[in-house]
């Protein structure tokens, strides 16, 4: 009679807590939107972040929330944004696309270092030891920060340690723009062919010193320049894309060369 | 229970008896989850939260239920059980009532139902504090200091193991040690720092 009481008690046991879930499972159960998992399935799924949302699916609840628009998310193209637009019953704006454009072209050629750098091959890290390796304060450290933090392996690194955008991959989602301790990245509207490959506010004389494609804010391109559009702010030209229609007369007068076209093959020009 | 009693409970909990570097239960997240800081504190506050209901509620089974009828042998099955269940039912709640709370560690809760570490505390508790038998005096209250402190213990743990592998993340090591390896290393160079705190006890 032994094994009565054990078994008695054990399936007792099993079977109140067996009923008490079920119970709680019916009572406690969480509602979830069915256009969640159906606009999950529409969105790039890359989880890049470029919304402000943590990954896709904290996206998708905000886009059912009403916290969000669809113009938000930077990957997704026209025809899948007007798709999830369709699911939510709203109308979704077309959007210009924008790829990241690096402002820095002094590869490690053209910029001597300035001690040797032995610590982890980090660009956040090199930084913090006096502004990283390179002369230059101002210009890319050269361990590929960028291209480890790109969601679509977009960004390259060239043999003068230098991120190569690749413009077909880009989604201009920011992860390099965000990532990079040296601000070197912005978001470029694809159709602009030129732009200033260079961040250094530091004067002409000490700019030369260091890199032999630097700004030394001459003032020559905004001389040139028939719109307006070029202007040299705290010792560095800086372009303003809301204005400049790609004439190029910048490019042509730049001494230094640190004005850079876009080619054919989407390469930039220096 | 008098405050030295409790204060034995929490240093025995936290630094002598560690469940992680001294008892070496609940490994398997202790190497998981240890990567980072952010959820490592996630995981060691959801084994701190369900440690202290485990103790509570297998010290009600073992009571009331398990030691009247005489099948204190049961114990294993028995808290597993219960453990298992209450915590799926404390997941569905959290989730529907708070979900700003079920982010921050509801998604360990199911990771850690029938954890070794969870099931190891309630088995000491009913060693611990039932003496031939009988439930010492106010065997309740330390039973849910000993659970709430052993998930001290193990957050303490998870804290210091998740520090040092971002650290290690970062330096260059060879290639055969990188990663789970080299956490074993720690791991075994930390278990024989908290062997020191073993003189503290009577």
């Amino acid at each position: 009679m032994n094994i009565i009481v054990p078994v008695l008690t054990l399936s007792g046991l099993g079977v109140a807590f067996g009923v008490g879930l079920a119970i709680a499972a019916k009572k406690l159960c969480v509602v979830s939107d069915p256009r969640l998992e159906e606009i999950y399935a529409k969105l790039p799924g890359a989880n890049c972040g470029a919304c402000g949302m943590p990954g896709c699916m904290g996206f998708a609840e905000a886009l059912i929330q009403g916290t969000c628009t669809v113009e938000r998310c930077a990957v997704m193209q026209d025809e899948e944004r007007a798709e999830v637009a369709g699911i939510l019953g709203v109308e979704a704006k077309i959007k210009v696309k924008l790829v990241a454009v690096l402002h820095c072209h002094g590869g490690n050629q053209r910029v001597k270092d300035k001690y040797i750098y032995t610590g982890a091959r980090d660009c956040i890290l090199a930084h913090l030891v006096e502004g990283g390796p390179k002369e230059c304060f101002y210009g890319c450290v050269g361990y590929g920060d960028c291209a480890r933090a790109c969601p679509f392996g977009a960004i390259t690194m060239n043999e003068e340690d230098l991120p190569v955008v690749n413009e077909n991959k880009c989604t201009a989602c920011g992860a390099c723009v965000a990532i990079c301790p040296k601000k070197l990245f912005s978001l470029v509207s694809v159709s602009k062919t030129y732009a200033v490959r260079c961040k250094s506010l530091d004067f002409g004389k000490k700019v030369l010193d260091v890199c032999s494609v630097g700004c030394i804010a001459c003032r020559k391109c905004e001389k040139a320049c028939p719109t307006g559009a070029i202007k040299v702010i705290n010792n560095l030209a800086v372009i303003d894309y809301t204005i400049c229609d790609n004439r190029g007369e910048c490019f042509k007068v730049c001494p230094t060369k640190s004005i850079a076209k876009k080619k054919e093959d989407k390469a930039w020009e220096s | 229970m008098d405050a030295a009693k409790l204060m034995s409970i929490m240093i025995s909990m936290v630094f002598i008896n560690n469940f992680i570097l001294s008892k070496f239960l609940g490994l398997c997240p202790f190497i998981g989850v240890s990567r980072e800081s952010k959820p490592a504190i996630s995981m060691g506050l959801a084994v701190t939260f369900v440690m202290t209901i485990a103790s509570i509620i297998t010290w009600l089974i073992y009571r009331y239920l398990l030691v009247p009828f005489d099948i204190t042998y049961m114990r294993t099955i028995s808290f597993i059980l219960v453990i298992a269940s209450f915590v799926q039912f404390v997941e569905m709640a959290i989730r529907k009532t708070s979900p700003g709370l079920y982010k921050a560690f509801g998604i360990y809760l199911p990771l850690i139902t029938v954890n070794c570490a969870v099931l190891g505390v309630a088995v000491l508790n009913s060693e611990a504090f039932f003496l031939n038998g009988y439930a010492v005096k106010g065997s309740f209250l330390m039973s849910v200091a000993q659970g709430f402190f052993a998930g001290i213990g193990y957050l303490l743990a998870m804290l210091l193991m998740s520090g040092i592998r971002e650290r290690l993340e970062l330096i260059n090591v060879p290639k055969s040690l990188e990663g789970v390896p080299l956490a074993f290393i720690v791991a075994a160079l930390m278990s024989l720092a908290f062997m020191g705190f073993s003189g503290f006890s009577r």
